[in-house]
């Protein structure tokens, strides 16, 4: 078993991936020689020959429609963006296309690709280099919209998005990449899809987010902790479709809840989840349901971002209101 | 000033619209049964519009897209195909789908808004129907990527209209094949009309085709109301592609004679005498001129041939109306290989508010 970042970790998957089935390619811009402007698929095209790791033409749209085409006719592809402020022209692929495949031919046909783009902001990048546009993907039915928050989820949900039978979009938080190692044993043993991850047991408050911003919610509960609250911490990890009922639970013991999302707050994720709890979890709710995000405004440039991003404190905050509502 | 590239856009046609060759056949058309194929295969299709227009006008189908006067050309693309190639249409192309075993039930279930109707039974590997413009030359791309990668002897064979190369789709699908020297063939429609922007207004290329050699490929024009030049030129195209020489976009220039889709009225935008003018170009009396001019046709064939298309087509109307609307969990059953958990509550309510009488699964 080796200690390995999250990028490490995502090059693990790929390449335990291709060599357990040929059908797998990696394709994308800069993918192949270079390695991926992060790294991701470092070493990939030396192992595995410029044909399965395909250094494309800069094309978002057709990078993501050319995957459609190659997972229709068998392959598994696994395709990348540069960055997720990248990923607004392959969105007519992806909504119109990939995640329609399957219904609209009655299975006959269908799309098993991957869409990677690393995402989030805090590593001081240019403009439209900081996105986090996950719940324009987790909007479209037949999608599945994924993001890893430590190396060894990296590395599982990476493998179980490629053998996937459908289109999953994988964000890979750029702020997590080279933040921490974890002890990951490359034993292409996949996590399971459409499941949120219970990180921490607690009883006084549920933290649900995900992505790059897990680091900030365990570092609220670890300070909860010091002043006697138990908070319980679960990374959705899947956004779309949503595991509510992991949730529902968590929320039936403690009441509170607090969402923390990097997204603007508008129509994120987390109103999903709000929703969801007001739905099917009233009755076990002792106080409002908190949701500490970014705000509804353009991603600042590096001077202003850590303004924008929650932040422990501001994270705190919410957990007081709401374990301090009657 | 050095010159540094010069390229040139060949033109091929054989039979002109008095269905007179201008040249040697290719082999296959010395064949007669051969022409007769593509010539049942025309009229079969013209039949089926003019019923399917009739239908949409009685509220039996949706919106509907005629192929009138541009026959020829997804009828010619289709018979150059071999069976395990993959055509990727848009959404005007089923002549050339019938011709590759797409019945005339699936597309009336399609236009009639049924999602059965791309679940063809025959070709199983086509691709469906493409709505959005253009976005099907990426799709042919992937393919004939895998085909390349598998080492198959197969090719990608994608057709879309003059509107289409406009579209970034298209430049980028088109740039990517020309690097990876695939085995696609690239045919457009070019009927002219998109919706109600002429040709003109589309593009200040002087042809279609040479938006192949900023792509570093081949492109070449052909007589898209010359079924006989159509298949010749898939033909030579499929078969450099297959060679290894890589992609070919063809521009098939034709007319689109009817509007644009039953929920468009040409007559807003273009005068009836130009309309007038190109009913003399069309490809199926072109061709029936040729088959009656070489003795292989004749007025006794002719009728019995239409009488053929319309009991063939008047069937696959009964059958399709016959065909029960699909329960509610046709909208769940093949959204995702098997259905997520999220969604099993938005399902039971669906069955909860489905119309008595529902068949269940679609």
């Amino acid at each position: 078993m080796a200690e390995v970042n999250l990028v490490e970790a995502v090059n693990l998957a790929l390449a335990h991936e291709m060599a357990r089935d040929p059908a797998v390619v990696v394709l994308g811009e800069d993918v192949g020689a270079n390695g991926g402007v992060f790294r991701a698929t470092v070493g990939l095209q030396a192992r595995f020959g410029t044909e399965r790791v395909v250094d494309t033409p800069l094309a978002e749209a057709a990078i993501a429609g050319v995957a459609v085409g190659m997972a229709v006719s068998g392959l598994r592809p696994v395709a990348e963006i540069q960055f997720s402020g990248f990923m607004y022209p392959t969105l007519d692929q992806i909504i119109n296309h990939a995640a329609r495949v399957r219904h609209r031919t009655r299975g006959r046909l269908s799309c098993p690709m991957v869409l990677r783009t690393p995402s989030g902001a805090g590593i001081h990048a240019p403009e439209h280099h900081s996105e986090s546009p996950e719940t324009l993907f987790a909007h479209v039915p037949g999608l599945r919209m994924v993001i890893p928050s430590s190396p060894a989820r990296a590395y599982g949900l990476l493998l179980a998005a490629i053998r996937d039978p459908d289109p999953v979009i994988f964000f890979e938080p750029t702020r997590l990449y080279r933040l921490f190692k974890q002890e990951v044993e490359d034993d292409g043993e996949a996590l399971p899809l459409d499941a949120c991850f219970v990180l921490r047991e607690g009883k006084d408050l549920t933290l649900v987010s995900w992505g790059a911003m897990l680091q900030e919610t365990l570092a609220a509960a670890d300070a909860l902790a010091a002043t006697g609250v138990s908070a319980e911490v679960i990374d959705v990890a899947t956004l779309k479709p949503l595991d509510m009922a992991v949730i529902l639970d968590s929320v039936a013991k403690t009441g509170r809840c607090v969402i923390v999302h990097e997204a603007p707050r508008t129509v994120g994720c987390g109103a999903e989840i709000a929703a969801g709890l007001a739905e099917h979890g009233l009755t076990s709710l002792l106080a409002p349901v908190q949701r500490v995000t970014g705000y509804d405004v353009v991603v600042p440039l590096p001077r202003l971002e850590h303004q924008y991003m929650p932040s422990v404190e501001r994270i705190m905050d919410a957990a007081k209101k709401a374990l301090e509502y009657a | 000033m050095t010159t540094v590239a010069t390229f040139e856009i060949g033109y091929t046609q054989f039979v002109d619209p008095q269905g007179a060759p201008t040249q040697p056949l290719p082999p296959f058309a010395n064949e007669p049964a051969a022409l007769i194929a593509l010539y049942r295969a025309m009229v079969l299709a013209r039949t089926f519009d003019a019923k399917a227009i009739a239908l949409q006008r009685t509220g039996k189908i949706g919106t509907f897209a005629s192929a009138l006067g541009q026959e020829a050309v997804s009828v010619g693309a289709a018979s150059a195909m071999r069976p395990e190639d993959v055509l990727v249409p848009s959404y005007r192309d089923h002549p050339g789908q019938f011709f590759r075993g797409v019945t005339m039930v699936e597309s009336l279930l399609y236009w009639g808004g049924d999602e059965r109707g791309s679940a063809f039974a025959v070709p199983r590997q086509d691709f469906a129907n493409c709505v959005p413009i253009g976005t099907q030359v990426c799709h042919a791309v992937g393919a004939a990527y895998a085909f390349k990668l598998r080492r198959e002897p197969r090719a990608a064979v994608c057709l879309l209209g003059d509107g289409g190369t406009s579209r970034g789709d298209f430049y980028e699908g088109l740039n990517m094949a020309g690097v990876w020297k695939l085995p696609m063939v690239l045919i457009i429609n070019n009927n002219q009309w998109a919706i109600s922007v002429p040709r003109e207004l589309q593009s200040a290329a002087k042809t279609l085709a040479q938006k192949a050699i900023a792509a570093g490929i081949e492109g070449r024009q052909v007589d898209g109301n010359d079924v006989i030049a159509v298949r010749h030129v898939t033909e030579e195209a499929l078969a450099k592609a297959r060679a290894g020489g890589g992609p070919t976009l063809i521009e098939a220039l034709t007319y689109r004679l009817g509007d644009h889709t039953t929920a468009d009225d040409a007559t807003r935008y273009r005068d009836a005498e130009t309309v007038r003018e190109h009913w003399l170009l069309e490809p199926i009396a072109r061709l029936r001129n040729y088959l009656a001019r070489s003795g292989a046709w004749d007025k006794d064939k002719e009728e019995a041939l239409q009488r053929e298309c319309a009991e063939q087509v008047s069937r696959a109307v009964d059958e399709f109306l016959a065909v029960p609307l699909p329960g509610p969990d046709a909208m769940f059953d093949c959204l995702y290989a098997t259905l997520p958990a999220a969604l099993e509550e938005q399902r039971a309510m669906a069955r909860r508010f489905a119309p008595q009488g529902g068949t269940g699964r679609g």
